[in-house]
């Protein structure tokens, strides 16, 4: 029945006009003097110029990869552990903390955020247990360790559930091979079950790093204002100052960065895939 | 896998259960405070949601988020649902360029569609307040459905609605007393998808409203400079609807079942 792909002509000319328009509408105002109109408009290169050769705006750049790649890097330390035990439970118990990781992330990313703002403020309860243990009683909020936390807190589901994906899949007889031709525990995880896992670890790192690199309302609710990154400075040029067309320019640094880091990573995957290919 | 004690990685599951349900426990703890602060925990009191329910600022944000959220999610679950059937009769390269667009919301950073949302209002002089930011909700849940939908589709036999036309039912029969039917499990979790996509939304509702029109994101993020306990009670009111909706979810199929096995 052939008249039944008219159906899906609406959303054809919704996705154009909702998702691709807007996609066009940002490279446009990147690449334009502000105050142009839609249909007369002149080329200039000089919101870029302008980003690349303010230190300020590189500095907050390369802050923001930086705490987005300490994310990652504590998500996947922390994350693969939890997901390898999460991997070797029975079936019941499996599906039980699966449920328990998935369950926090339905309830909304910003209030689970404010939360933590109680638990870090100057008196509260995190503080005081630092001070018991004899670590004296250190500023928790509005640190660079304030949003590290958040960012770890609101991300490492995404790291987990990934991995645990992976490792789930697995073929136990590997492992069973793997110990028939002498390999002891250790040797069976580095060599057989840590490359296998991979593909599960690199959508996990580009689920938590790709995220990361943009947050804004982390830092903003986290950090105090005084911590700014990337996701801030493109928020504060669309909300604050109405300066669209060199947020527009930033947006798109960003998301050429996010591109190449990707890049990287996905080759990272590959060239373990090779390895695995040699065993 | 062999049974083991694993005590490192009961321990480890553990701490990572306490990080993760420790702010929601102690959110829901501090919201029944009868001061101000959120350090200390003086007494019992319920003065945080009465000041909640007072508030005109919290209720409507509140309102609009709820009927933002139904009205995205059914009509973004309709046109997901009759999309992607229609998709499913398209030629391969039609299809295939149309799920590619589809997943640019789901691959982008949420701050990209957010800002090129808000160029496109801009753009064609549209006020930004409650109409866009329903007009964004929509075009963020319908890629979710499409792609909840779309594996259902692929299970069904692809000449059953030909079959249903065939034995006498028009098109629109055929296509919501056969087809939809069985794309039901799909599109139910398509719905479920956008709920709470919808509901939980910030950045792009942050980008894409204005005159002063709120949901309750963009209202704990501007209100979150200030200490405000009635955060907490709304924050935990919040918890308590995802809640009760994910069980009913969860338990519906259950029930159904039991239903069944007594018949």
């Amino acid at each position: 029945m052939k008249k039944f792909s008219q159906l899906a002509i609406p959303y054809i000319v919704w996705a154009a006009l909702m998702i691709l328009l807007p996609l066009l509408l940002i490279i446009l105002y990147a690449f334009t003097k502000p105050g142009n109109e839609f249909i007369q408009f002149s080329l200039t290169l000089e919101h870029f110029a302008k980003f690349f050769t303010d230190p300020d705006f590189l500095l907050v750049l390369w802050r923001s990869l930086v705490i987005a790649f300490k994310t990652t890097l504590i998500c996947g330390v922390l994350g693969y552990p939890v997901a390898y035990f999460i991997a070797r439970s029975n079936d019941r118990v499996r599906n039980i903390l699966i449920l328990a990781i998935t369950l926090p992330m339905w309830i909304n990313m910003l209030v689970r955020t404010y939360a933590w703002i109680g638990l870090l403020s100057d008196g509260g309860i995190l503080q005081k247990l630092l001070g018991l243990l004899g670590f004296g009683e250190p500023k928790l909020l509005y640190t660079e360790g304030a949003v590290l936390l958040g960012m770890v807190y609101n991300f490492i589901p995404f790291m987990i559930l990934q991995i645990n994906t992976s490792l789930c899949k697995l073929d136990h007889s590997l492992l069973e091979a793997s110990a028939d031709l002498g390999a002891d525990r250790f040797q069976t995880f580095w060599r057989v079950v840590f490359p296998l896992s991979l593909p599960g670890v690199v959508s996990g790192i580009t689920l938590v790093f790709l995220p990361a690199v943009s947050s804004f309302f982390i830092p903003k609710l986290l950090g105090g204002g005084q911590y700014f990154l990337i996701g801030n400075v493109i928020e504060n040029q669309f909300i604050t100052v109405g300066e669209w067309n060199f947020g527009s320019a930033i947006s798109l640094i960003m998301v050429m960065v996010m591109m190449l880091s990707m890049y990287a990573v996905r080759r990272l995957d590959r060239s373990g895939g090779r390895e695995e290919d040699r065993l | 896998m062999k049974k083991q004690k694993r005590p490192i990685g009961k321990f480890l599951m553990g701490l990572t259960l306490l990080f993760f349900y420790l702010p929601i426990v102690f959110m829901i703890v501090f919201s029944f405070n009868d001061s101000k602060s959120l350090t200390h925990f003086s007494g019992f009191s319920t003065m945080w949601y009465t000041k909640m329910f007072q508030s005109r600022d919290m209720m409507e944000s509140l309102y609009t988020t709820i009927i933002i959220a139904v009205l995205a999610t059914a009509i973004s679950t309709f046109v997901g649902t009759i999309t992607a059937i229609g998709l499913s009769k398209s030629r391969r390269l039609v299809r295939r360029l149309v799920l590619q667009l589809n997943d640019f919301p789901i691959m982008n950073p949420e701050i990209v569609t957010a800002i090129g949302l808000m160029l496109l209002f801009i753009t064609l002089r549209i006020e930004r307040g409650f109409v866009t930011m329903l007009l964004a909700h929509i075009a963020f849940c319908i890629p979710y459905v499409i792609l909840s939908v779309m594996p259902r589709l692929r299970a069904l036999d692809p000449n059953l609605a030909d079959a249903a036309m065939d034995l006498g039912a028009t098109p629109w029969q055929s296509l919501f007393m056969v087809l939809v039917p069985q794309l039901m499990p799909g599109i139910v979790s398509g719905a479920l998808i956008a709920f709470t996509m919808s509901f939980d939304d910030f950045i792009i509702s942050y980008f894409v409203t204005g005159g002063g029109v709120k949901n309750l994101s963009i209202m704990v993020y501007t209100m979150s400079k200030r200490v405000n306990p009635s955060i907490n009670a709304m924050s935990t009111l919040v918890v308590v609807l995802i809640t009760l909706v994910l069980v009913a979810i969860n338990l519906e199929p259950l029930l159904r079942a039991r239903r069944e096995k007594k018949k």
